[in-house]
């Protein structure tokens, strides 16, 4: 049985379908690169998986438990598939430890002196436990989005989703937060990023997916889909790519 | 940069802007100073010609007099500064110092208009005067008797009491009710449409409705249903009652325009963390809303203090009625200008407040990245 499987999944904004029919299976431990051209639907389906959009036809099921469809506890879903977005999102009226130890203490009923011990531990991992008590605003776009993945992971998530978390970044903001993704990925996190970091990609993943027109148009290891891409439009893009001098 | 050589295009030259001259402006400055001297004098002696004929004699007050007559010698200095600048731009300019020439005439205009400033003031001070004397002091006597308002000052402040009690509770009472029903307005999902139809016909029912007609039904109205609660009811309660129905819709437009003005993605961010619908507007969404929108529900608070006047219609003898007893056994509205002062000293200061508030959300939203 598969970690997550998902089936011919179709999603559609009014009259724009954007999910075409995507099948896709996830092993435990492994991380998946979604890769494509803007509007391919990447977001959407990274959306749908923890039950952000609702999905029109097919399904998506996690250790064989279907998670889409009516009648889903979606709030016991997002304890265990936490997202990342690309625009962070923090709360900017608490501070960074409140944050993280919003959703633990609420949801989780974790007591608070618990909570807060496991934030600053997960801080201190990230080299940001003297910001505990500042506001998101006082911090900086890579600082803010290792807070983001930390608030994430302190709901100790099964699979953790990462919507394109560098795009909004300066590029010498990008490498702290794709270190934090490296030792994650080390620890055998379980990763399905939508991203356009090539480079990264080729490196750590366990899987890449070439997206285009809302369907999985190429998936494969990394060497062979960035060396030996088979279809046309994934030779098209990747050299496109090139090109910008990004791979 | 190109050789002009190489350049087919002729550079082109500037030929400097000589400086505005301010000769008759500082002169017209002067004149006017000279005037409002004149005018100034003219109408304290007015006034002190009232005082005798009113038999009011008092050194303080004929000190004050002079007091305020030797206050628009001030114009002089300006005006004067404005008319030595100007010359001194005129002198620079014949010497062919344009920019010291510029300085010289930016300084007289600035000097100029600064008199002009303080003699429309003293103008508009002037006018107030001529016509709280006219008439023999009619005006001052009408609205501004000072025994009657020391008279009546307990009495009137003790009515005031009944206003401020009255807009506390229904202030309080409409911050949370203007939330519930602006809450209920945006619940989601079919199932609560009626609902966010029946809070939509309640905001559009109230904004519409002046809140007199609404203090006049549920003051004089529910008393006369004979319904145990409402009859044994005090008139103030009910008061408090209209008061947080009508402003209960107003502060929730605005807690409505400040709960959808919070981006979704913080929605989302909530959410995504396995957040409950009720929990994610509790812990997220409304802490920041009502942040924004201090403002605007201070303003409506601000509103509602005033509209509490408006309870006498029912009987409450709230300071506006007292006043308006008083006048009437008097035949002079001393009483009531008490009141309005009393308004006025609660109202500047919140009204400041917002401003402040407004001020501190425009300095955080320039410095916000």
């Amino acid at each position: 049985m598969s970690f997550l499987k998902i089936r011919n999944v179709h999603k559609r904004f009014g009259a724009n379908e954007v999910l075409r029919g995507i099948n896709l299976t996830v092993e435990e431990h492994q991380v998946v690169c979604l890769i494509g051209p803007s509007g391919c639907g990447k977001s959407t389906l990274l959306r749908c998986i923890n039950g952000l959009e609702e999905i029109q036809a097919g399904e998506i099921r996690l250790h064989g438990d279907r998670i889409t469809g009516p009648g889903v506890d979606l709030n016991a879903l997002r304890r265990d598939v936490g997202i990342v977005f690309q625009s962070f999102n923090l709360f900017p009226h608490m501070t960074v430890l409140q944050n993280i130890t919003l959703a633990p203490t609420q949801v989780l009923r974790m007591p608070e002196p618990e909570a807060q011990a496991k934030a600053l531990a997960l801080l201190k991992r990230i080299g940001l436990e003297h910001k505990a008590q500042a506001y998101p605003d006082q911090l900086s776009g890579g600082q803010q989005q290792r807070v983001a993945i930390v608030r994430a992971l302190a709901m100790e998530p099964m699979l953790l989703l990462l919507d394109e978390i560098t795009s909004a970044l300066d590029p010498e903001l990008v490498s702290e937060v794709l270190n934090l993704l490296r030792e994650l990925a080390r620890e055998g996190m379980t990763m399905i990023l939508a991203t356009h970091e090539m480079g990264f990609a080729k490196e750590v993943a366990s899987k890449v997916c070439f997206m285009y027109g809302g369907v999985v148009h190429e998936e494969g290891p990394p060497e062979q889909i960035f060396t030996n891409p088979q279809h046309e439009r994934t030779q098209q893009f990747l050299s496109s790519i090139i090109e910008a001098g990004r791979l | 940069m190109m050789e002009s050589g190489s350049n087919s295009r002729e550079a082109r030259r500037r030929t400097p802007t000589p400086p505005r001259d301010g000769f008759r402006f500082a002169l017209g400055a002067l004149v006017l100073a000279l005037l409002l001297i004149v005018a100034t004098a003219a109408v304290m002696w007015g006034v002190k010609q009232t005082m005798t004929a009113n038999n009011f004699r008092a050194l303080w007050a004929d000190g004050v007099l002079v007091l305020l007559t030797l206050v628009p010698l001030g114009l002089l200095r300006p005006a004067s500064r404005s008319l030595q600048e100007s010359r001194a731009a005129r002198l620079a300019l014949q010497s062919e110092n344009l920019i010291a020439a510029r300085v010289h005439s930016s300084e007289a205009h600035t000097w100029a208009w600064f008199t002009l400033g303080y003699a429309g003031a003293l103008v508009l001070f002037l006018l107030f005067v001529l016509f709280f004397i006219a008439n023999n002091v009619a005006v001052g006597r009408t609205f501004f008797q000072l025994e009657l308002i020391r008279n009546s000052f307990g009495l009137i402040l003790q009515a005031f009491w009944v206003n401020v009690v009255i807009f506390l509770f229904a202030g309080v009472f409409s911050l949370i009710w203007g939330l519930v029903v602006a809450i209920a307005k945006l619940l989601p999902g079919k199932p609560a449409q009626p609902i966010r139809f029946i809070a939509t016909f309640y905001t559009d029912a109230f904004l519409s409705l002046p809140s007199i007609i609404v203090i006049y039904l549920i003051g004089f109205g529910l008393p006369l249903t004979g319904i145990g609660f409402f009859r044994n009811l005090p008139l103030e309660a009910l008061a408090v009652l209209a008061l947080t129905l009508t402003y209960g819709a107003y502060m929730a437009e605005v807690y409505r325009a400040g709960l959808e003005s919070i981006h979704p993605s913080q929605w989302a961010a909530a959410r995504s963390l396995g957040l409950s619908y009720g929990q994610t507007l509790r812990f997220v969404v409304v802490p920041q809303a009502v942040r924004r929108i201090v403002p605007p529900l201070l303003n409506n608070f601000i509103g509602m203090q005033k509209d509490t006047a408006l309870v006498n219609v029912v009987g409450v003898i709230d300071a506006f009625n007292q006043a308006r007893i008083i006048a009437s056994n008097d035949f002079n509205l001393s009483a009531v200008t008490t009141v309005a002062i009393l308004f006025i000293l609660i109202t500047i200061p919140q009204t400041r407040l917002v401003d402040r508030l407004v001020e501190r959300d425009r300095a955080r939203f320039r410095q916000g990245s």
